[in-house]
């Protein structure tokens, strides 16, 4: 359940990375289309922290560190919120470039989170 | 006709006045994307550096200690680059040649003597952990602040 979300997380990231990129590519600030799309990010990462943290609190352990791995968990399920509030505020094309990028660092996270889950 | 030019002249007038200098501002356009990865750098390392130091202060201080000064430097470049002005730009451009140099010195350390760092910290081998981030976002940061100097002069 957990992996899957991983991937879903991941993946979805890399979508919405790509979209506010071609964004940024066409000099076009984010609109409510992309917000939608963080939007969808979003949830699936607050999706992935619960899973997370129930199976924390079912006596399962990750492998490399519970703090560690509740903190990427924060982690993760923060990055896209805080590149949208900065895109909102920032109504260029760097704007979409920071959603892109925050995007991009929420799929390392992914990467990260799975090598900390282990198993 | 006159009337007409006496008009246009009269509501352009105080438009001019009222149109806002630039402000000098380092974090809004290519300094928003700055923000946001000095940030994150921000958190990353002072996380990182806040839950070994609980966990296992002992199995490598020296590299603890370094995460938390990493964090500090990061800190004040994504506060400087929010704030803004001249004072800002000039603190954060010494604190990106401190964190160049940082990471230049605490990747080649840890290359020479890899025993003097049971952990890693952030800035080890140059950065690699980290996508050679930390050796790219100094330069990058250096380039943008010495820009925005030009373009508000």
């Amino acid at each position: 359940m957990l992996d899957a979300l991983t991937v879903a997380v991941a993946v979805t990231a890399l979508a919405l990375a790509a979209w506010c990129g071609h964004a940024a590519y066409r000099d076009q600030p984010t609109k409510d289309w992309h917000f939608i799309g963080m939007a969808v990010v979003s949830v699936l990462a607050l999706a992935q922290l619960v899973v997370g943290v129930v199976q924390l609190a079912r006596g399962e352990r990750p492998e490399q560190g519970m703090a560690v791995f509740i903190a990427y968990l924060i982690g993760s399920f923060a990055a896209v919120p805080a590149a949208g509030f900065l895109s909102l505020t920032e109504r260029t094309r760097w704007g979409s470039v920071t959603v892109a990028a925050g995007a991009v660092v929420l799929a390392v996270l992914e990467v990260r989170l799975y090598d900390i889950w282990g198993n | 006709m006159t009337s007409g030019e006496t008009d246009v002249s009269d509501t352009d007038r105080p438009e001019v006045a009222a149109d806002p200098k630039p402000a000098f501002e380092l974090g809004t356009g290519p300094g928003r994307v700055l923000v946001w990865f000095y940030g994150v750098f921000t958190v990353a390392a002072a996380s990182r550096s806040i839950v070994q130091m609980i966990v296992d202060f002992d199995r490598a201080p020296l590299a603890y200690v370094l995460s938390a000064v990493a964090a500090v430097v990061y800190g004040f470049i994504t506060y400087s680059l929010v704030r803004g002005g001249e004072k800002a730009r000039r603190a954060a451009l010494v604190c990106c040649a401190a964190e160049l140099l940082g990471v230049l010195v605490v990747g080649a350390w840890t290359l020479a003597e890899p025993t003097a760092f049971p952990d890693a910290t952030v800035w080890s081998d140059f950065g690699m952990g980290y996508l050679f981030i930390p050796v790219i976002l100094p330069v990058t940061g250096m380039l943008w602040l010495r820009r925005a100097k030009t373009v508000t002069i």
